[in-house]
């Protein structure tokens, strides 16, 4: 299993496990959970399933080409990060704008829109042309 | 790759974009309020999420690696997995009417639409899920 797929997968299990600690803070009676179902929901498309298949598709896709059986590195590892970033950006800033107005976390919320949006080009730049017929 | 998943999983790969693009936008609207009716859009990315992006990637590769026949068609009947195919977009397409304004009746349809093409992928399906070389 190539790196970039190791690190995908296990970067989707950690988010699983936040996705069923936010799962679990939600049912405790009192707790601060303004602006939490979103990011839960989140946590399970995003940082779990969706990870789990970029990493997978990644590895299992047909080759790209001999010299480069996956294609682009560098942009599989910018996928990687603007997703995780993204997604870490946005867990934060969207519980805190719950409870405090601030254009700083206005702009934080815009960053992580921005980057997980380029996190999906990155993907389907680096599998488009892996997806052929045979 | 069979022509039928590569046009599957492409078809997921513009929905991933697409859903990516929309939450991105729903996410912004979170931090600088850019267009107060955007919320209205909530349905729109959770359809290109969840029908467009996961399930349809899912059949896409449900369709290429599930065991095939050792004799007469390897993969089943073929027609009706490409019906399953029409349908299922088609219904996507008519399902996020209700985030634009359309006639009622129209999602309604599109709901229709998405249950034949997934009734349509079972029957096709069905039968590959076997022991290899059964």
């Amino acid at each position: 299993m190539p790196v970039l797929t190791r690190a995908f997968v296990k970067a989707s299990l950690v988010w699983l496990a936040l996705a069923l600690i936010a799962g679990v803070w939600q049912q405790i009676p009192g707790s601060l959970r303004a602006g939490l179902h979103s990011v839960y929901i989140h946590l399970l498309a995003y940082g779990w399933l969706s990870q789990l298949i970029f990493g997978v598709a990644l590895w299992m896709f047909p080759l790209y080409s001999k010299q480069k059986p996956r294609g682009s590195t560098w942009l599989g590892w910018l996928c990687f990060a603007t997703l995780n970033s993204g997604l870490s950006l946005r867990v934060i800033f969207e519980m805190l704008s719950a409870y405090i107005s601030s254009p700083i976390i206005a702009w934080m919320l815009v960053l992580a829109a921005m980057m997980k949006w380029l996190a999906g080009v990155a993907f389907v730049a680096l599998t488009w042309r892996r997806i052929r017929e045979r | 790759m069979p022509r039928l998943s590569v046009f599957f999983i492409r078809a997921s790969l513009i929905y991933l974009l697409l859903a990516f693009t929309v939450g991105g936008l729903l996410l912004v609207n979170k931090g600088m309020m850019i267009y107060p009716y955007i919320w209205r859009w909530l349905p729109l990315h959770m359809e290109f999420a969840l029908m467009g992006w996961m399930v349809q990637l899912a059949m896409g590769v449900a369709f290429w690696i599930l065991p095939r026949f050792s004799r007469g068609a390897p993969r089943g009947t073929i027609w009706l997995l490409w019906l399953s195919f029409i349908l299922l977009n088609a219904g996507i397409i008519l399902s996020v009417g209700k985030s634009l304004q359309v006639p009622s009746w129209l999602p309604a349809v599109g709901k229709l639409s998405e249950l034949l093409g997934i009734l349509a992928f079972i029957v096709g399906s069905w039968r590959r899920v076997k022991p290899t070389g059964a």
